[in-house]
């Protein structure tokens, strides 16, 4: 993408600006003002409730407005807060949450940032994320903001170790960090899909598909940890903490964190479906190829990519809206004692058939 | 050099979105450890038994209703029932069997709220929302008998305001068949939900002997495995005609008198309240409702204590009477009150997120606690 603007432009840093600010506008704002509108119609549906039908049709301004509205707010600072990062911690966290998106391949024709080490940068990038939360919970100097800030580091880093187990079991399988590679690998039909023994055939393949299973389970289970969401919302656990780390916040920086949730549940979503549902291929082949029109494919594989991380976005509000919360300790006995030995038994397991 | 760790003072309430009302607690805490949780309460405070000696004996029904108002037709059934035997009132078996439907129809109610606010405690929306559906039909059933969906003013001594609306028996029984299907629904979605359960088994233990200590009633005590239903234990109107069970605690999940065990004995009280609102239907006889409301009330110079089982536990009232029309002196024994003082011993040594579902299981009306 970055070239192909480069070439238009002939600009290099016209480019790069294009180029990180594209997602961010056509994609990720949009998606997050609706991703909240899609949260509260789901929750109403399950809950035998209608959900926001008054600010536009069917309510779909409602976000909008919502937004709006925390833009007018006044920008409370409590007295007693540390102000520099105070103010810093929202940006850090949609920062963290928004770089994230420069390495995943919306379609075959566009990512952000085509880099080797796509999947390493991703889990790095998305740490800052926690750098960001302790910081908000640390300087807004409220109690309850503290405790959200730890729990939230704890949970966080714990559940990273997982994630990068599952991510490194896949790295063996298809032996690349580029997510963009990794969808390649898996083109064609839905039977070349990770999650069904990849690319592999033969005896190799079918062996493969349970232990794929397992890695597919545990990695969105992890990540489901990582944005804190239900039912490992502990961080911000509403009934106990008020709101966690970001009580104290409100106005613009309160919809940052608000944002850098929903742009978190698609970039976690989006990674799981890279990883192991091909990304952004289709699951039955191409129109495009089949009548000719070569430039629709990258446009078939947009919406596939789409839809695939919706969904997973949709398992994360059913999930939500359905589950009770774990207790802060509850939840570090789930990692280390049940999903780390997983996980660690898969990537031998998986990598013992690899050698076959 | 010795590492020094220091204890932190959080003070939960009174603005906290789960201390059930304007509940204030100062928890001492060892990171997440508790060390002690001291309640504070008096936010609600309202004079209601210093007003009702400036009141008539009928004027002080409306303040029974702003106790517990989740349960304000048992407050006022408690009431009613004392005065009654004060002043030697037989009332129409018709008015009888009416209190009892509406008082069970109540304690539904009444649990359906600390069932769902339970499960917010806990981390569960949805299931809030589903039990706070299904009370909406029961104030309606409430609105439709006597106006009022909240605070109904309905039993009056030795009577009642209105009689049923001739709608009420197919309604109510229309009730009826559609909640059935919904306990278990609430069964599947949160009482045998995994992670509900490890929440909440062995967790906020309290035994037989503590809870008779304190003064435990009600379901809080019945979760503890003793069978103690003043419906049953201490005779009033006209429960010995229905044929109930009284569930008690049985520690399925973990320890006996846990809050699992207070949360799923609320569960299955709703399912006893429908059989006996079913009998009383049946049985309900024809007749006049207001032959024994007395002109004029005033009772003689004395004393008495009358109690009832409300739906958080034992409800009594002391009326200590002058010989005028207004009372000497009225004292309520809230069961909220009473239950609440177990509260700080059950958090010793849990965790912060513990305090909440403990608060929760013991299921606390903060109208009634401050009065």
């Amino acid at each position: 993408m970055y070239n192909l603007l480069n070439n238009i432009l002939g600009n290099e840093y016209l480019a790069t600006i294009i180029a990180v600010a594209l997602p961010l506008f056509i994609f990720i704002l949009p998606y997050a003002l609706y991703a909240v509108y899609g949260e509260r119609k789901v929750s109403a549906f399950m809950q035998d409730r209608i959900g926001p039908n008054r600010a536009g049709y069917q309510g779909l301004l409602q976000s909008v407005a919502d937004i709006l509205k925390l833009i007018q707010k006044e920008d409370i600072i409590p007295n007693e807060a540390d102000k520099k990062l105070f103010n810093l911690a929202p940006v850090l966290v949609f920062a963290g949450s928004y770089a994230a998106f420069a390495a995943i391949p919306f379609s075959g024709a566009y990512i952000g940032a085509d880099i080797d080490l796509g999947l390493f940068y991703i889990l790095a990038i998305s740490s800052v994320v926690v750098a960001g939360i302790l910081m908000g919970g640390w300087a807004s100097n409220n109690k309850y903001s503290l405790l959200g800030a730890m729990r939230s580091a704890a949970q966080i880093i714990s559940y990273e170790i997982p994630t990068a187990l599952v991510v490194l079991t896949m790295v063996m399988v298809t032996g690349s960090l580029n997510l963009k590679t990794i969808s390649e690998l898996q083109t064609a039909y839905f039977w070349n899909w990770n999650i069904l023994g990849g690319a592999f055939s033969g005896i190799e393949k079918f062996l493969l598909i349970p232990f794929m299973i397992v890695a597919f389970v545990i990695i969105y289970i992890s990540t489901l940890a990582e944005v804190n969401r239900v039912p490992f919302d502990i961080p911000e656990a509403e009934s106990e903490l008020v709101s966690g780390f970001h009580t104290e916040y409100s106005g613009m920086k309160f919809a940052m964190f608000f944002l850098s949730e929903y742009a978190n549940m698609f970039a976690v979503s989006a990674i799981v479906a890279a990883l192991f549902f091909g990304g952004y291929q289709s699951p039955f082949g191409y129109l495009g190829n089949t009548i000719g029109i070569s430039w629709f494919v990258p446009v078939e594989q947009l919406f596939w990519f789409t839809i695939k991380g919706l969904f997973f976005v949709f398992v994360q509000m059913w999930l939500r809206w359905t589950l009770p919360r774990l207790r802060v300790d509850q939840l570090m006995t789930v990692c280390w004692k049940y999903m780390i030995p997983y996980a660690f038994a898969n990537l031998i397991i998986v990598g013992l058939i690899t050698l076959i | 050099m010795a590492f020094k760790t220091e204890e932190m003072i959080l003070n939960m309430g009174p603005q906290h979105p789960s201390t059930h009302g304007v509940l204030r607690l100062e928890v001492e805490l060892d990171g997440e450890l508790i060390i002690s949780v001291k309640p504070h309460i008096g936010y609600l405070h309202r004079c209601f038994e210093k007003h009702c000696e400036a009141m008539t004996y009928p004027q002080v029904i409306p303040y029974t209703d702003r106790m517990d108002y989740l349960a304000s037709m048992y407050n006022n059934f408690g009431y009613v029932v004392t005065m009654e035997r004060f002043l030697n009132i037989q009332v129409p078996e018709r008015v009888e069997y009416i209190r009892v439907i509406m008082g069970e129809l109540q304690r539904i109610a009444s649990h359906l709220v600390a069932l769902g606010t339970y499960g917010v405690d806990i981390g569960a929306f949805t299931p809030f929302l589903y039990c706070f559906r299904d009370r909406e039909k029961i104030l309606s059933l409430f609105e439709m008998t006597c106006g009022a969906r909240l605070l109904y003013n309905y039993m009056w001594i030795g009577g009642l305001s209105h009689d049923l609306h001739p709608d009420f028996i197919p309604a109510c029984k229309e009730f009826l068949r559609y909640f059935k299907p919904n306990i278990t629904e609430l069964n599947n979605l949160l009482s045998f939900n995994k992670i509900f359960i490890e929440r909440t088994a062995n967790v906020g233990i309290l035994p037989a002997e503590t809870a008779i200590n304190y003064g435990v009633t009600g379901p809080n005590l019945r979760g503890s495995g003793v069978k103690y239903d003043l419906r049953r234990n201490d005779q009033y109107s006209v429960y010995d005609r229905f044929d109930f069970e009284i569930p008690v605690g049985t520690g399925a999940n973990g320890t006996l008198g846990d809050c699992w065990d207070r949360y799923y004995v609320r569960v299955r009280e709703m399912e006893e309240s429908i059989k006996i609102i079913e009998q009383a239907l049946e049985q309900l006889p024809e007749g006049d409702i207001n032959t024994a409301i007395p002109k004029r009330i005033k009772p003689p110079a004395g004393s008495i204590y009358g109690r009832v089982e409300n739906p958080k536990g034992e409800l009594g009232y002391f009326i200590m009477s002058d010989g005028s029309t207004s009372p000497y002196r009225l004292k309520v024994r809230g069961p909220s009150f009473v239950n609440m003082t177990v509260f700080s011993e059950l958090c010793k040594g849990h965790l912060v997120a513990d305090v909440i579902a403990i608060l929760g299981s013991i299921d606390i009306v903060l109208g009634e606690i401050d009065r």
